[in-house]
Protein backbone atom coordinates (compact mmCIF):
# COMPACT_ATOMS: atom_id res chain seq x y z
CA UNK A 1 0.00 0.00 0.00
CA UNK A 2 2.87 2.12 -0.46
CA UNK A 3 3.02 5.26 -3.24
CA UNK A 4 5.78 4.96 -5.87
CA UNK A 5 6.62 9.12 -6.35
CA UNK A 6 6.38 9.38 -10.60
CA UNK A 7 10.05 9.48 -12.16
CA UNK A 8 11.47 7.05 -9.70
CA UNK A 9 13.11 4.07 -10.68
CA UNK A 10 11.43 1.31 -9.03
CA UNK A 11 14.57 -1.26 -10.50
CA UNK A 12 16.18 1.06 -8.35
CA UNK A 13 14.72 0.12 -4.86
CA UNK A 14 16.06 -2.66 -2.34
CA UNK A 15 13.95 -5.67 -1.53
CA UNK A 16 13.66 -6.52 1.98
CA UNK A 17 12.56 -10.23 2.16
CA UNK A 18 9.41 -10.79 5.20
CA UNK A 19 11.96 -12.79 8.10
CA UNK A 20 9.13 -15.59 9.20
CA UNK A 21 9.61 -14.82 12.83
CA UNK A 22 6.74 -17.37 13.14
CA UNK A 23 8.61 -20.59 11.48
CA UNK A 24 11.27 -19.84 14.11
CA UNK A 25 9.33 -19.48 16.93
CA UNK A 26 7.26 -22.72 16.18
CA UNK A 27 10.57 -24.59 15.56
CA UNK A 28 11.99 -23.50 18.84
CA UNK A 29 8.98 -24.37 20.91
CA UNK A 30 8.60 -28.06 19.23
CA UNK A 31 12.00 -28.59 19.76
CA UNK A 32 11.69 -28.04 23.51
CA UNK A 33 8.41 -29.81 23.89
CA UNK A 34 10.01 -32.90 22.12
CA UNK A 35 13.06 -32.41 24.28
CA UNK A 36 10.84 -32.33 27.78
CA UNK A 37 8.55 -35.78 26.43
CA UNK A 38 12.38 -37.55 25.29
CA UNK A 39 13.60 -36.37 29.13
CA UNK A 40 10.51 -38.02 30.67
CA UNK A 41 10.91 -41.08 28.61
CA UNK A 42 14.59 -41.01 29.13
CA UNK A 43 14.41 -41.03 33.18
CA UNK A 44 11.09 -43.29 33.38
CA UNK A 45 11.75 -46.57 34.22
CA UNK A 46 12.27 -48.10 31.16
CA UNK A 47 14.85 -51.01 30.47
CA UNK A 48 15.96 -49.74 27.01
CA UNK A 49 17.85 -52.92 26.34
CA UNK A 50 14.86 -54.68 26.52
CA UNK A 51 13.41 -52.95 23.87
CA UNK A 52 16.14 -53.23 21.20
CA UNK A 53 15.99 -57.28 22.23
CA UNK A 54 12.13 -57.69 21.92
CA UNK A 55 11.62 -55.73 18.74
CA UNK A 56 13.19 -58.59 16.84
CA UNK A 57 11.89 -61.16 18.91
CA UNK A 58 10.20 -63.86 16.99
CA UNK A 59 6.54 -63.80 18.48
CA UNK A 60 6.79 -59.97 17.70
CA UNK A 61 8.18 -60.20 14.06
CA UNK A 62 5.35 -63.31 13.12
CA UNK A 63 2.94 -61.10 14.79
CA UNK A 64 3.94 -58.35 12.59
CA UNK A 65 3.19 -60.50 9.78
CA UNK A 66 0.03 -61.21 10.80
CA UNK A 67 -0.84 -57.41 11.39
CA UNK A 68 0.31 -56.51 7.69
CA UNK A 69 -1.59 -60.03 6.16
CA UNK A 70 -4.82 -58.86 8.15
CA UNK A 71 -4.22 -55.29 6.81
CA UNK A 72 -3.29 -56.22 3.13
CA UNK A 73 -6.53 -58.80 2.93
CA UNK A 74 -8.63 -56.83 4.62
CA UNK A 75 -8.07 -53.79 2.33
CA UNK A 76 -8.21 -55.98 -0.40
CA UNK A 77 -11.75 -56.98 0.14
CA UNK A 78 -12.61 -53.51 1.46
CA UNK A 79 -11.56 -52.15 -1.77
CA UNK A 80 -13.02 -54.59 -4.22
CA UNK A 81 -16.12 -54.75 -2.25
CA UNK A 82 -16.41 -51.16 -1.92
CA UNK A 83 -15.93 -50.36 -5.59
CA UNK A 84 -19.08 -52.87 -6.47
CA UNK A 85 -21.32 -51.14 -3.64
CA UNK A 86 -20.46 -47.82 -5.05
CA UNK A 87 -21.26 -48.91 -8.51
CA UNK A 88 -23.97 -50.55 -7.47
CA UNK A 89 -25.33 -47.50 -5.21
CA UNK A 90 -25.04 -45.46 -8.15
CA UNK A 91 -27.07 -47.76 -10.53
CA UNK A 92 -30.27 -47.02 -12.25
CA UNK A 93 -32.09 -50.48 -11.05
CA UNK A 94 -33.62 -49.20 -7.66
CA UNK A 95 -33.51 -52.45 -6.22
CA UNK A 96 -29.43 -52.94 -6.56
CA UNK A 97 -28.80 -49.46 -5.39
CA UNK A 98 -31.42 -50.06 -2.25
CA UNK A 99 -29.35 -53.36 -1.54
CA UNK A 100 -25.94 -51.47 -1.41
CA UNK A 101 -27.65 -48.08 0.29
CA UNK A 102 -28.36 -50.94 3.19
CA UNK A 103 -24.95 -52.57 3.12
CA UNK A 104 -23.51 -49.43 4.30
CA UNK A 105 -26.23 -48.71 6.53
CA UNK A 106 -25.72 -52.06 8.56
CA UNK A 107 -22.21 -51.86 8.69
CA UNK A 108 -21.14 -47.69 9.07
CA UNK A 109 -24.06 -47.99 11.25
CA UNK A 110 -22.19 -50.27 14.19
CA UNK A 111 -18.76 -50.59 15.66
CA UNK A 112 -15.90 -53.11 14.09
CA UNK A 113 -14.90 -53.95 17.25
CA UNK A 114 -18.96 -55.29 17.75
CA UNK A 115 -19.09 -56.55 14.06
CA UNK A 116 -15.27 -58.44 14.90
CA UNK A 117 -17.44 -60.32 18.10
CA UNK A 118 -20.56 -61.12 15.72
CA UNK A 119 -17.93 -62.84 12.93
CA UNK A 120 -16.50 -64.80 15.97
CA UNK A 121 -19.93 -65.67 17.01
CA UNK A 122 -21.54 -65.98 14.00
CA UNK A 123 -21.04 -69.84 14.61
CA UNK A 124 -24.41 -69.31 16.57
CA UNK A 125 -26.30 -68.52 14.26
CA UNK A 126 -25.25 -70.49 11.20
CA UNK A 127 -23.58 -73.61 13.22
CA UNK A 128 -23.54 -75.13 9.50
CA UNK A 129 -22.25 -74.22 6.01
CA UNK A 130 -22.49 -75.10 2.47
CA UNK A 131 -24.99 -76.92 0.67
CA UNK A 132 -27.16 -79.27 3.01
CA UNK A 133 -25.88 -82.86 1.75
CA UNK A 134 -23.45 -81.89 -1.35
CA UNK A 135 -20.81 -79.88 0.75
CA UNK A 136 -21.25 -78.78 4.06
CA UNK A 137 -19.28 -78.40 7.33
CA UNK A 138 -19.78 -76.92 11.04
CA UNK A 139 -19.18 -73.06 10.88
CA UNK A 140 -16.62 -72.84 14.03
CA UNK A 141 -14.17 -75.41 12.15
CA UNK A 142 -13.48 -72.40 9.45
CA UNK A 143 -14.02 -69.19 11.49
CA UNK A 144 -11.35 -69.17 13.10
CA UNK A 145 -9.89 -65.53 14.65
CA UNK A 146 -7.89 -64.61 11.83
CA UNK A 147 -10.91 -65.50 9.66
CA UNK A 148 -13.62 -63.55 11.93
CA UNK A 149 -10.96 -60.65 12.00
CA UNK A 150 -10.83 -60.71 7.90
CA UNK A 151 -14.22 -60.78 7.55
CA UNK A 152 -15.06 -58.32 10.64
CA UNK A 153 -12.59 -56.12 9.02
CA UNK A 154 -13.10 -56.25 5.23
CA UNK A 155 -16.47 -55.86 4.90
CA UNK A 156 -16.65 -53.07 7.72
CA UNK A 157 -14.27 -51.18 5.16
CA UNK A 158 -16.34 -52.13 2.33
CA UNK A 159 -18.69 -49.92 3.75
CA UNK A 160 -16.42 -47.08 4.01
CA UNK A 161 -14.42 -47.02 0.60
CA UNK A 162 -17.71 -47.56 -1.21
CA UNK A 163 -18.40 -43.75 -0.03
CA UNK A 164 -15.57 -42.53 -0.99
CA UNK A 165 -15.65 -44.54 -4.19
CA UNK A 166 -18.78 -43.12 -4.52
CA UNK A 167 -17.87 -39.51 -4.08
CA UNK A 168 -15.15 -40.15 -6.16
CA UNK A 169 -17.54 -41.30 -8.89
CA UNK A 170 -19.64 -38.17 -8.52
CA UNK A 171 -16.77 -35.85 -8.94
CA UNK A 172 -15.71 -36.86 -12.52
CA UNK A 173 -17.48 -34.25 -15.01
CA UNK A 174 -20.61 -35.82 -16.58
CA UNK A 175 -19.07 -34.93 -20.24
CA UNK A 176 -16.35 -37.58 -19.97
CA UNK A 177 -19.57 -40.43 -19.33
CA UNK A 178 -21.07 -38.74 -22.17
CA UNK A 179 -18.25 -38.93 -24.64
CA UNK A 180 -17.47 -42.74 -23.64
CA UNK A 181 -21.14 -43.40 -24.53
CA UNK A 182 -21.32 -41.43 -27.72
CA UNK A 183 -18.01 -42.83 -28.93
CA UNK A 184 -19.76 -46.31 -28.55
CA UNK A 185 -18.97 -47.79 -25.40
CA UNK A 186 -20.98 -49.44 -23.04
CA UNK A 187 -21.61 -47.83 -19.42
CA UNK A 188 -19.86 -50.81 -17.88
CA UNK A 189 -16.64 -50.15 -20.02
CA UNK A 190 -16.88 -46.26 -19.58
CA UNK A 191 -17.30 -46.74 -16.04
CA UNK A 192 -13.91 -49.00 -16.04
CA UNK A 193 -11.73 -47.22 -18.78
CA UNK A 194 -13.17 -43.45 -18.18
CA UNK A 195 -14.41 -42.86 -15.56
CA UNK A 196 -13.40 -44.74 -12.64
CA UNK A 197 -9.00 -43.98 -13.97
CA UNK A 198 -9.89 -40.27 -12.98
CA UNK A 199 -12.03 -40.50 -10.05
CA UNK A 200 -9.01 -42.29 -8.36
CA UNK A 201 -7.44 -39.32 -8.55
CA UNK A 202 -10.02 -38.24 -5.92
CA UNK A 203 -10.35 -41.81 -4.45
CA UNK A 204 -6.85 -42.86 -3.65
CA UNK A 205 -5.76 -39.83 -0.78
CA UNK A 206 -8.51 -41.09 1.49
CA UNK A 207 -8.32 -44.67 0.57
CA UNK A 208 -4.30 -44.07 1.41
CA UNK A 209 -5.64 -42.71 5.29
CA UNK A 210 -8.00 -45.56 5.63
CA UNK A 211 -5.40 -48.26 4.38
CA UNK A 212 -3.06 -46.95 7.24
CA UNK A 213 -6.03 -46.63 9.79
CA UNK A 214 -6.49 -50.21 8.47
CA UNK A 215 -3.01 -51.27 9.85
CA UNK A 216 -3.75 -49.70 13.48
CA UNK A 217 -7.01 -51.16 13.40
CA UNK A 218 -6.64 -54.68 13.21
CA UNK A 219 -5.29 -54.41 17.04
CA UNK A 220 -8.92 -54.82 17.56
CA UNK A 221 -8.37 -58.02 16.22
CA UNK A 222 -6.62 -59.06 19.30
CA UNK A 223 -10.18 -58.93 21.43
CA UNK A 224 -11.10 -62.32 19.54
CA UNK A 225 -7.98 -64.07 20.20
CA UNK A 226 -6.24 -62.94 16.71
CA UNK A 227 -2.14 -63.31 16.98
CA UNK A 228 -1.41 -59.97 15.34
CA UNK A 229 1.51 -57.91 17.15
CA UNK A 230 -0.59 -56.47 19.84
CA UNK A 231 -1.76 -59.39 20.53
CA UNK A 232 1.59 -60.73 20.66
CA UNK A 233 3.27 -58.18 22.84
CA UNK A 234 0.40 -58.22 25.65
CA UNK A 235 1.03 -62.04 25.84
CA UNK A 236 4.67 -61.58 26.68
CA UNK A 237 4.21 -58.43 29.55
CA UNK A 238 1.48 -60.34 30.97
CA UNK A 239 4.19 -62.67 31.63
CA UNK A 240 7.21 -60.57 32.55
CA UNK A 241 5.74 -57.00 33.59
CA UNK A 242 7.48 -55.33 31.03
CA UNK A 243 4.58 -53.46 29.83
CA UNK A 244 5.73 -50.34 28.48
CA UNK A 245 8.48 -51.75 27.11
CA UNK A 246 6.74 -53.63 24.77
CA UNK A 247 4.19 -51.07 24.07
CA UNK A 248 7.30 -49.61 22.81
CA UNK A 249 8.38 -52.37 20.89
CA UNK A 250 4.70 -52.23 19.16
CA UNK A 251 4.69 -48.65 18.62
CA UNK A 252 8.05 -48.85 16.69
CA UNK A 253 6.70 -51.45 14.48
CA UNK A 254 3.45 -49.45 13.27
CA UNK A 255 5.38 -46.12 12.88
CA UNK A 256 7.58 -48.16 10.55
CA UNK A 257 4.49 -49.71 8.69
CA UNK A 258 3.09 -46.48 8.28
CA UNK A 259 5.91 -44.61 7.02
CA UNK A 260 6.74 -47.14 4.33
CA UNK A 261 3.08 -47.04 3.34
CA UNK A 262 2.77 -43.27 3.00
CA UNK A 263 5.82 -43.58 0.88
CA UNK A 264 4.10 -46.07 -1.13
CA UNK A 265 0.46 -43.64 -1.46
CA UNK A 266 2.81 -41.23 -2.50
CA UNK A 267 3.58 -42.91 -5.30
CA UNK A 268 0.90 -44.48 -6.62
CA UNK A 269 -0.91 -41.05 -5.98
CA UNK A 270 1.65 -39.72 -8.84
CA UNK A 271 1.06 -42.02 -10.99
CA UNK A 272 -3.06 -41.70 -10.90
CA UNK A 273 -2.53 -37.91 -11.23
CA UNK A 274 -1.02 -38.44 -14.63
CA UNK A 275 -2.65 -35.82 -17.31
CA UNK A 276 -2.98 -33.21 -14.37
CA UNK A 277 0.65 -32.78 -14.48
CA UNK A 278 1.40 -28.83 -13.15
CA UNK A 279 1.06 -30.08 -9.90
CA UNK A 280 2.97 -33.61 -8.78
CA UNK A 281 4.52 -35.00 -12.32
CA UNK A 282 8.15 -34.49 -11.92
CA UNK A 283 8.03 -33.55 -8.61
CA UNK A 284 10.06 -36.23 -6.85
CA UNK A 285 9.56 -37.70 -3.16
CA UNK A 286 13.04 -35.96 -1.69
CA UNK A 287 12.07 -32.39 -3.23
CA UNK A 288 8.64 -32.67 -1.83
CA UNK A 289 10.05 -33.03 1.80
CA UNK A 290 12.68 -30.56 0.93
CA UNK A 291 9.43 -28.30 0.11
CA UNK A 292 7.42 -29.19 3.84
CA UNK A 293 10.92 -28.30 5.36
CA UNK A 294 11.63 -25.18 3.58
CA UNK A 295 15.05 -26.20 2.06
CA UNK A 296 13.81 -26.59 -1.46
CA UNK A 297 15.65 -24.17 -3.97
CA UNK A 298 12.00 -24.25 -5.91
CA UNK A 299 9.56 -21.48 -5.09
CA UNK A 300 8.76 -21.85 -1.36
CA UNK B 1 -22.78 -30.62 -52.78
CA UNK B 2 -26.30 -31.99 -52.31
CA UNK B 3 -29.73 -29.72 -52.02
CA UNK B 4 -32.75 -29.37 -50.05
CA UNK B 5 -34.29 -31.02 -52.76
CA UNK B 6 -32.15 -33.32 -53.24
CA UNK B 7 -32.20 -34.21 -49.82
CA UNK B 8 -35.81 -34.97 -49.63
CA UNK B 9 -36.47 -36.73 -52.83
CA UNK B 10 -33.76 -39.65 -51.67
CA UNK B 11 -33.61 -41.49 -48.67
CA UNK B 12 -32.33 -39.99 -45.63
CA UNK B 13 -29.31 -40.72 -44.07
CA UNK B 14 -31.05 -39.47 -40.60
CA UNK B 15 -35.10 -39.07 -40.18
CA UNK B 16 -36.28 -37.60 -37.10
CA UNK B 17 -39.72 -38.16 -36.82
CA UNK B 18 -42.00 -36.12 -34.00
CA UNK B 19 -39.32 -35.47 -31.21
CA UNK B 20 -40.19 -34.68 -28.35
CA UNK B 21 -38.65 -33.87 -25.09
CA UNK B 22 -39.71 -32.48 -21.89
CA UNK B 23 -37.90 -32.45 -18.23
CA UNK B 24 -40.92 -32.64 -15.59
CA UNK B 25 -43.11 -29.79 -16.88
CA UNK B 26 -40.99 -28.23 -19.19
CA UNK B 27 -41.20 -28.62 -22.71
CA UNK B 28 -37.87 -28.57 -24.43
CA UNK B 29 -38.59 -29.88 -27.80
CA UNK B 30 -42.28 -29.80 -29.33
CA UNK B 31 -42.37 -32.37 -32.15
CA UNK B 32 -39.29 -31.90 -34.08
CA UNK B 33 -39.33 -33.47 -37.72
CA UNK B 34 -36.30 -33.46 -39.93
CA UNK B 35 -34.54 -35.33 -42.39
CA UNK B 36 -30.91 -34.81 -43.34
CA UNK B 37 -29.46 -36.51 -46.77
CA UNK B 38 -26.08 -38.13 -46.65
CA UNK B 39 -23.60 -36.10 -47.03
CA UNK B 40 -25.47 -33.04 -46.45
CA UNK B 41 -24.27 -30.54 -43.97
CA UNK B 42 -27.06 -28.91 -41.49
CA UNK B 43 -26.40 -25.95 -39.32
CA UNK B 44 -28.69 -25.55 -36.94
CA UNK B 45 -29.24 -22.16 -35.15
CA UNK B 46 -31.12 -20.43 -32.75
CA UNK B 47 -31.07 -18.80 -29.03
CA UNK B 48 -29.97 -20.51 -26.29
CA UNK B 49 -32.76 -22.10 -24.61
CA UNK B 50 -34.08 -22.91 -28.06
CA UNK B 51 -33.47 -26.81 -27.62
CA UNK B 52 -31.31 -27.21 -30.33
CA UNK B 53 -28.27 -29.02 -28.24
CA UNK B 54 -31.18 -30.91 -26.52
CA UNK B 55 -32.28 -32.14 -30.37
CA UNK B 56 -28.64 -33.04 -31.09
CA UNK B 57 -28.38 -35.07 -28.08
CA UNK B 58 -31.49 -36.77 -28.79
CA UNK B 59 -30.18 -38.10 -32.10
CA UNK B 60 -27.81 -40.06 -30.34
CA UNK B 61 -29.52 -41.04 -27.60
CA UNK B 62 -27.43 -39.21 -24.68
CA UNK B 63 -30.59 -37.99 -24.41
CA UNK B 64 -33.94 -40.20 -24.42
CA UNK B 65 -36.61 -38.35 -26.21
CA UNK B 66 -39.51 -38.03 -24.07
CA UNK B 67 -41.40 -39.55 -27.30
CA UNK B 68 -41.15 -39.50 -31.23
CA UNK B 69 -38.44 -41.35 -33.39
CA UNK B 70 -34.52 -41.31 -34.88
CA UNK B 71 -34.11 -43.05 -37.67
CA UNK B 72 -30.49 -43.56 -38.94
CA UNK B 73 -29.83 -45.45 -41.50
CA UNK B 74 -32.70 -47.59 -41.44
CA UNK B 75 -31.80 -48.08 -37.82
CA UNK B 76 -34.44 -46.95 -35.34
CA UNK B 77 -32.01 -45.70 -32.63
CA UNK B 78 -32.85 -47.09 -28.92
CA UNK B 79 -35.63 -49.70 -31.02
CA UNK B 80 -35.53 -52.63 -33.05
CA UNK B 81 -38.73 -54.72 -34.22
CA UNK B 82 -39.62 -56.68 -32.00
CA UNK B 83 -39.70 -60.64 -33.76
CA UNK B 84 -43.09 -61.63 -32.03
CA UNK B 85 -45.71 -58.67 -32.61
CA UNK B 86 -45.53 -56.89 -36.09
CA UNK B 87 -45.62 -53.13 -35.63
CA UNK B 88 -44.22 -52.88 -32.32
CA UNK B 89 -40.68 -51.62 -31.25
CA UNK B 90 -38.64 -52.81 -28.32
CA UNK B 91 -36.42 -50.54 -26.46
CA UNK B 92 -32.87 -51.83 -26.98
CA UNK B 93 -30.49 -52.70 -23.70
CA UNK B 94 -28.15 -50.77 -23.74
CA UNK B 95 -25.00 -52.96 -25.51
CA UNK B 96 -26.94 -52.85 -28.59
CA UNK B 97 -27.38 -48.92 -28.32
CA UNK B 98 -23.76 -48.47 -27.79
CA UNK B 99 -23.05 -50.62 -30.94
CA UNK B 100 -25.47 -47.95 -32.72
CA UNK B 101 -23.79 -44.50 -31.37
CA UNK B 102 -21.14 -46.30 -32.86
CA UNK B 103 -22.28 -44.91 -36.46
CA UNK B 104 -22.38 -41.74 -35.08
CA UNK B 105 -19.29 -39.56 -34.00
CA UNK B 106 -20.07 -36.25 -31.58
CA UNK B 107 -18.03 -33.74 -30.42
CA UNK B 108 -18.67 -31.31 -27.66
CA UNK B 109 -18.99 -28.03 -26.26
CA UNK B 110 -16.41 -28.29 -23.67
CA UNK B 111 -14.03 -31.19 -25.79
CA UNK B 112 -15.01 -34.18 -23.32
CA UNK B 113 -11.20 -35.25 -24.24
CA UNK B 114 -10.08 -37.90 -21.64
CA UNK B 115 -7.48 -35.98 -19.50
CA UNK B 116 -6.00 -39.23 -17.83
CA UNK B 117 -5.32 -40.66 -21.68
CA UNK B 118 -2.56 -38.96 -24.20
CA UNK B 119 -3.51 -37.62 -27.38
CA UNK B 120 -3.06 -40.32 -29.14
CA UNK B 121 -4.71 -42.88 -26.91
CA UNK B 122 -7.66 -40.58 -26.96
CA UNK B 123 -8.10 -41.34 -30.53
CA UNK B 124 -7.30 -45.05 -30.27
CA UNK B 125 -9.08 -46.04 -27.33
CA UNK B 126 -12.58 -46.58 -28.38
CA UNK B 127 -11.44 -48.33 -31.76
CA UNK B 128 -9.42 -50.68 -29.62
CA UNK B 129 -12.20 -51.19 -26.96
CA UNK B 130 -15.32 -51.05 -29.05
CA UNK B 131 -13.92 -52.57 -32.81
CA UNK B 132 -11.14 -54.30 -31.54
CA UNK B 133 -8.49 -52.97 -33.64
CA UNK B 134 -5.08 -54.45 -33.57
CA UNK B 135 -3.32 -51.30 -31.48
CA UNK B 136 -0.58 -50.71 -34.46
CA UNK B 137 -3.65 -49.99 -36.92
CA UNK B 138 -5.04 -47.80 -34.59
CA UNK B 139 -2.14 -45.72 -33.88
CA UNK B 140 -1.53 -45.47 -37.99
CA UNK B 141 -5.08 -44.32 -37.87
CA UNK B 142 -4.93 -41.98 -35.49
CA UNK B 143 -1.87 -40.58 -36.83
CA UNK B 144 -3.71 -40.15 -39.86
CA UNK B 145 -6.55 -38.24 -38.55
CA UNK B 146 -3.96 -36.23 -35.99
CA UNK B 147 -2.15 -35.27 -39.66
CA UNK B 148 -5.75 -33.91 -40.92
CA UNK B 149 -6.54 -31.82 -37.81
CA UNK B 150 -2.98 -30.44 -38.28
CA UNK B 151 -1.80 -31.94 -34.71
CA UNK B 152 0.77 -35.18 -36.15
CA UNK B 153 3.26 -33.82 -33.44
CA UNK B 154 1.30 -33.47 -30.42
CA UNK B 155 0.52 -37.46 -30.37
CA UNK B 156 2.02 -37.93 -26.90
CA UNK B 157 0.63 -34.91 -25.45
CA UNK B 158 -1.90 -35.08 -22.71
CA UNK B 159 -5.16 -32.96 -23.10
CA UNK B 160 -4.41 -30.46 -20.18
CA UNK B 161 -0.80 -29.31 -22.13
CA UNK B 162 -2.98 -28.08 -25.35
CA UNK B 163 -5.35 -25.16 -25.93
CA UNK B 164 -8.39 -25.38 -26.52
CA UNK B 165 -8.62 -25.24 -29.93
CA UNK B 166 -6.52 -27.66 -30.32
CA UNK B 167 -8.43 -29.99 -27.91
CA UNK B 168 -11.30 -29.62 -29.42
CA UNK B 169 -9.52 -30.46 -32.53
CA UNK B 170 -8.45 -34.25 -31.00
CA UNK B 171 -11.96 -34.39 -30.03
CA UNK B 172 -13.16 -34.22 -33.91
CA UNK B 173 -9.93 -36.79 -34.41
CA UNK B 174 -11.26 -38.90 -31.80
CA UNK B 175 -14.77 -39.13 -33.03
CA UNK B 176 -13.54 -39.90 -36.22
CA UNK B 177 -11.59 -42.64 -35.55
CA UNK B 178 -14.42 -44.71 -35.27
CA UNK B 179 -15.43 -43.50 -39.10
CA UNK B 180 -18.68 -42.27 -38.23
CA UNK B 181 -21.52 -42.30 -41.38
CA UNK B 182 -22.47 -38.78 -39.53
CA UNK B 183 -21.31 -35.91 -37.50
CA UNK B 184 -22.91 -34.13 -34.33
CA UNK B 185 -21.16 -30.97 -33.50
CA UNK B 186 -22.44 -29.04 -30.33
CA UNK B 187 -21.35 -25.82 -30.29
CA UNK B 188 -18.16 -26.75 -31.05
CA UNK B 189 -16.78 -23.55 -31.14
CA UNK B 190 -18.72 -21.80 -28.14
CA UNK B 191 -15.76 -22.37 -25.28
CA UNK B 192 -12.73 -21.19 -27.37
CA UNK B 193 -11.20 -18.10 -27.12
CA UNK B 194 -11.62 -16.11 -30.59
CA UNK B 195 -8.69 -16.70 -32.15
CA UNK B 196 -8.91 -20.20 -31.45
CA UNK B 197 -11.96 -20.75 -33.45
CA UNK B 198 -10.95 -20.14 -37.12
CA UNK B 199 -8.43 -23.26 -36.97
CA UNK B 200 -11.57 -25.80 -35.31
CA UNK B 201 -13.85 -24.25 -38.25
CA UNK B 202 -11.25 -24.83 -40.73
CA UNK B 203 -11.17 -28.42 -40.00
CA UNK B 204 -14.82 -28.78 -39.93
CA UNK B 205 -15.13 -26.97 -43.37
CA UNK B 206 -12.74 -29.73 -44.51
CA UNK B 207 -14.39 -32.81 -43.62
CA UNK B 208 -17.27 -30.98 -44.95
CA UNK B 209 -15.86 -30.30 -48.45
CA UNK B 210 -14.99 -34.46 -48.27
CA UNK B 211 -18.92 -35.88 -48.03
CA UNK B 212 -19.25 -36.05 -44.65
CA UNK B 213 -22.60 -36.16 -43.55
CA UNK B 214 -22.87 -33.13 -40.75
CA UNK B 215 -24.74 -31.75 -38.19
CA UNK B 216 -23.71 -28.54 -36.50
CA UNK B 217 -25.32 -26.54 -33.48
CA UNK B 218 -23.51 -22.92 -33.42
CA UNK B 219 -23.64 -19.81 -33.25
CA UNK B 220 -20.94 -19.15 -36.16
CA UNK B 221 -23.39 -17.69 -38.51
CA UNK B 222 -20.58 -17.22 -41.22
CA UNK B 223 -19.54 -20.52 -41.12
CA UNK B 224 -23.25 -21.40 -41.50
CA UNK B 225 -23.35 -19.22 -44.60
CA UNK B 226 -20.26 -21.03 -45.83
CA UNK B 227 -20.48 -24.79 -45.38
CA UNK B 228 -23.79 -25.37 -44.66
CA UNK B 229 -26.27 -26.68 -47.41
CA UNK B 230 -29.23 -26.14 -45.18
CA UNK B 231 -29.90 -24.07 -42.32
CA UNK B 232 -32.49 -24.73 -39.48
CA UNK B 233 -33.64 -22.04 -37.36
CA UNK B 234 -35.09 -23.31 -33.72
CA UNK B 235 -36.93 -21.35 -31.22
CA UNK B 236 -39.27 -22.81 -28.30
CA UNK B 237 -38.47 -26.28 -28.76
CA UNK B 238 -39.91 -26.05 -32.57
CA UNK B 239 -38.36 -25.37 -35.92
CA UNK B 240 -38.95 -21.79 -37.13
CA UNK B 241 -37.85 -22.14 -40.53
CA UNK B 242 -35.06 -23.83 -42.84
CA UNK B 243 -33.79 -23.58 -46.07
CA UNK B 244 -30.46 -22.95 -47.84
CA UNK B 245 -28.32 -20.55 -45.92
CA UNK B 246 -28.59 -17.44 -48.26
CA UNK B 247 -32.00 -17.76 -47.95
CA UNK B 248 -32.38 -18.16 -43.86
CA UNK B 249 -29.64 -16.18 -43.32
CA UNK B 250 -30.33 -13.08 -45.47
CA UNK B 251 -33.43 -13.35 -46.36
CA UNK B 252 -35.53 -14.87 -43.32
CA UNK B 253 -39.20 -14.87 -43.34
CA UNK B 254 -39.84 -15.26 -40.05
CA UNK B 255 -39.80 -12.73 -37.52
CA UNK B 256 -38.18 -14.49 -34.75
CA UNK B 257 -35.45 -15.23 -37.20
CA UNK B 258 -34.76 -12.01 -38.36
CA UNK B 259 -35.15 -11.05 -34.37
CA UNK B 260 -32.06 -13.31 -33.73
CA UNK B 261 -30.12 -12.71 -36.61
CA UNK B 262 -30.45 -8.88 -36.21
CA UNK B 263 -28.91 -9.94 -32.88
CA UNK B 264 -26.26 -12.00 -33.67
CA UNK B 265 -24.72 -10.48 -36.99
Amino acid sequence: MSTVPTGTNVESYRVIRNKHVGRYVAAVVTVLLLLSVVLAFARADIDWATVGEYLTAKSILTGFMVTIYLTVISMAIGIVLGILIAVMRLAHNPVVSWIAWLYVWFFRGTPVYLQLLLWFNIAIVFPRYGIPGIYEGRTVDIVTPIVAAILGLGLNQAAYTSEVVRGGILSVDRGQDEAAKALGLTGLSSMRTVVLPQAMRVILPPIGNETIGMLKTTSLASAIGATEILNEAQHIYLVNNLIIELLIVTAIWYLLAVSVLSIVQYYIERHFGRGHAAQTAGVGLLSRIQTVLGTSRRNP
Amino acid sequence: MSTTDTATSTDPLVRLEKIRKSYGSNEVLRGIDLKIASGEVVCILGPSGSGKSTLLRCINHIEKPSSGFVIVDEEVIGFRKDARSAGALRELKEAELARQRRTMGMVFQRFNLFPHMTVLENITHAPRLVRHVASRKARERALELLDTVGLKDRASAYPGQLSGGQQQRVAIARALAMDPALMLFDEPTSALDPELVGDVLEVMKKLAQQGLTMIVVTHEIGFAREVADRVVFMDNGEIIEQGPPHAVIDDPQHERTRAFLSRVL
